[in-house]
């Protein structure tokens, strides 16, 4: 493990009855870097990130961020720490405003404020995604495009040391994607450290540095963007998950 | 504080002065049907302070209320009674912190029934106790008469009300309506969420202890049967989403007519009683979902969509 790792995994399993979700998967995420987690559909990817968020407790192996073990941590410490996540289906706080959504994030968060700071703050991080306007919308009335900023903003307005994003991109029109790869492609600028669960190959060449290949719970291939997205092994996994 | 903030408190001080003149009419039906409205609105309000952002259908009322009422009971020969208002809530508060911390993990259905369970149990564990030591009730002998006890419970809802509106703007409360809309964003956002279920379970259990320490006075010979009367929890339940949980003041609202309406009837239907309870209960939640709170947001809407149109 390098001195600048942010996340790494050793041997993370998570069964589900006879099901093996993730199966021994180890790898590590370096500050600033922007890591890609790929793999065809039910092979474990949101399960991964869903053992680093602590929305669910690992089978087996072990998880740190900054050297620290958080193996078997509840959701709510592990996000204290400073891990931050969105939801494959977007989860917003439906009797809110969008203002309101993006304190939540903020409030208990890692780097906690409350009050007019929280506001102050959760306005900057609404500027930040192009929503201040639409701060005392009702969540109700947003496009789903906006849907999706909110709850990026929720988990960013806690100041994370890693974000997880799992599909943030799906289910996007081509436009609202090409302001979406803009947005995450600001946060990468800005230097923060993230795990990208896409499907996007676009999003995925153009943000991620590296990637991790999953394949039926299992990592298949790790390394470079390029090298991984033109290796054989990958294009057969996710070949044969097409074509079946 | 903003204006409005300003404003409500001079409305709630001034309803508070009126409420507390009632007395002096010297009618003794009236004072006396002031009690019962006072008695549930603190009921009803501390219930809601916990269930309304939760979510969670406690039946507990009735067991706290019982053991307020006991604990005044046993107690009177030889505390004083000032002290053992608060003794009451004490000990009310800590087994809802009991309570809380084994259930508030469970899902609402299980709650529910728990808490329901909890009232049945600790009135057999009253009555098994009495009938060990050879009694069968407790005589709670005072000199406090109905507005004593009125001015007392009014207090107690001032107090509710009070912290109801704190809690509001803290972070606790703000924690509580995270959860109540998604616990496990609540969870992912850094909440403790069994904590501060617990924390709200807890002024809600202290709040009926002590309501049924004041009540006690009132009974003069309390038994488990009627200390611990599972219809209570019930009416409380209906009250409250009667008013509405949405807001503070929903659950007064609710208490009010309620409280009227099942005067007039169980003075005329005494047998039906539960059956009625039963039939109101259905008509609030099919005919008056969100209460008379959720009635007032939705025509407030409608009239702020019409003026916005015009
Ligand atoms: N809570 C659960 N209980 C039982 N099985 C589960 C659970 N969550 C996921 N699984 C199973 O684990 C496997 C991996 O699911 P996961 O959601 O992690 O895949 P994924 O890579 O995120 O897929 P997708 O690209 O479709 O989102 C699937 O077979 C899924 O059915
Ligand atoms: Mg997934």
């Amino acid at each position: 493990m390098m001195a600048n790792t942010v996340i790494s995994l050793r041997g993370a399993t998570k069964q589900f009855g006879g099901l093996v979700a993730v199966d021994n998967v180890s790898f590590d995420v370096r500050e600033h870097e922007v890591l890609g987690l790929i793999g065809p559909n039910g092979s474990g990817k949101s399960t991964t990130l869903n053992l680093i968020s602590g929305a669910l407790p690992a089978t087996d192996g072990e998880i740190s961020l900054r050297g620290g073990t958080i193996t078997g941590l509840p959701a709510r410490a592990i996000a204290r720490k400073g891990v931050s996540r969105t939801f494959q289906l977007v989860r917003l706080l439906p009797s809110m405003n969008v203002l309101e959504n993006v304190m939540a994030g903020g409030v208990f968060g890692h780097r906690r404020r409350w009050g007019q700071s929280a506001e102050r703050h959760a306005m900057q991080v609404l500027e930040m995604i192009g929503m201040a306007d639409k701060a005392k919308s009702h969540v109700g009335q947003l496009t789903y495009i906006d849907t999706k900023r909110v709850e990026l903003a929720r988990a960013l307005s806690g100041e994370p040391e890693v974000l997880l994003l799992d599909e943030w991109l799906a289910g996007l029109n081509p436009t609202e994607l090409t302001e979406g790869i803009d947005l995450i492609h600001r946060l990468r600028d800005e230097g923060r450290t993230i795990i990208l669960v896409e499907h996007v190959m676009d999003a995925i060449r153009s943000l991620c540095d590296n990637c991790v290949v999953m394949s039926s719970g299992k990592k298949i291939a790790e390394g470079s963007t390029d090298d991984v997205l033109s290796d054989p092994e990958v294009i057969r996994a996710y070949l044969g998950d097409d074509d079946a | 504080m903003k204006r409005a903030d300003w404003q409500n408190l001079g409305w709630g001080a001034a309803l508070l002065v009126v409420a507390a003149l009632l007395p002096l009419t010297g009618d003794g039906y009236l004072i006396s049907l002031g009690v019962s409205i006072a008695m549930y609105t603190v009921l009803a309000t501390s219930w809601a302070l916990f269930s309304g952002p939760t979510h969670y259908i406690s039946l507990a009322t009735a067991a706290f209320f019982g053991i307020g009422t006991y604990v005044m009971g046993s107690g009177i020969e030889y505390i004083n009674y000032w002290l053992l208002l608060p003794i009451a809530g004490l000990i009310g508060g800590v087994i809802a912190a009991l309570v809380g911390l084994a259930t508030l993990r469970l899902s609402g259905v299980y709650f529910v029934i728990f808490t329901l369970g909890l009232a049945e149990m600790t009135r057999q564990a009253v009555t098994w106790y009495q009938n060990q030591t050879g009694h069968k009730g407790t005589y709670v002998l005072t000199e406090l008469t109905d507005p004593h006890i009125y001015w007392q419970l009014l207090a107690l809802a001032a107090l509710v009300f009070l912290l109801g509106w704190a809690i509001g703007r803290s972070k606790l409360g703000f924690a509580l309506r995270i959860i109540g809309d998604d616990e496990d964003v609540a969870r992912h956002v850094g909440i403790n969420t069994a904590l501060s279920k617990v924390a709200l379970f807890v002024v809600s259990g202290a709040t009926a202890a002590i309501v049924g320490a004041m009540i006690a006075p009132r009974y003069i010979y309390i038994e488990p049967a009627t200390a611990f009367t599972p219809m209570l929890s019930f009416q409380v339940v209906i009250m409250a989403l009667l008013g509405g949980t949405g807001r503070l003041w929903g659950p007064l609202v609710g208490v009010i007519p309620f409280t009227l309406l099942w005067e007039a009837i169980s003075s005329s239907f005494l047998n039906q009683t539960t059956l009625l309870l039963g039939l109101s209960f259905l008509a609030i939640v099919y005919l008056l979902p969100g209460g008379f709170v959720g009635l007032y947001d939705r025509l407030r809407g409608r009239a702020k969509k019409r003026s916005a149109m015009a």
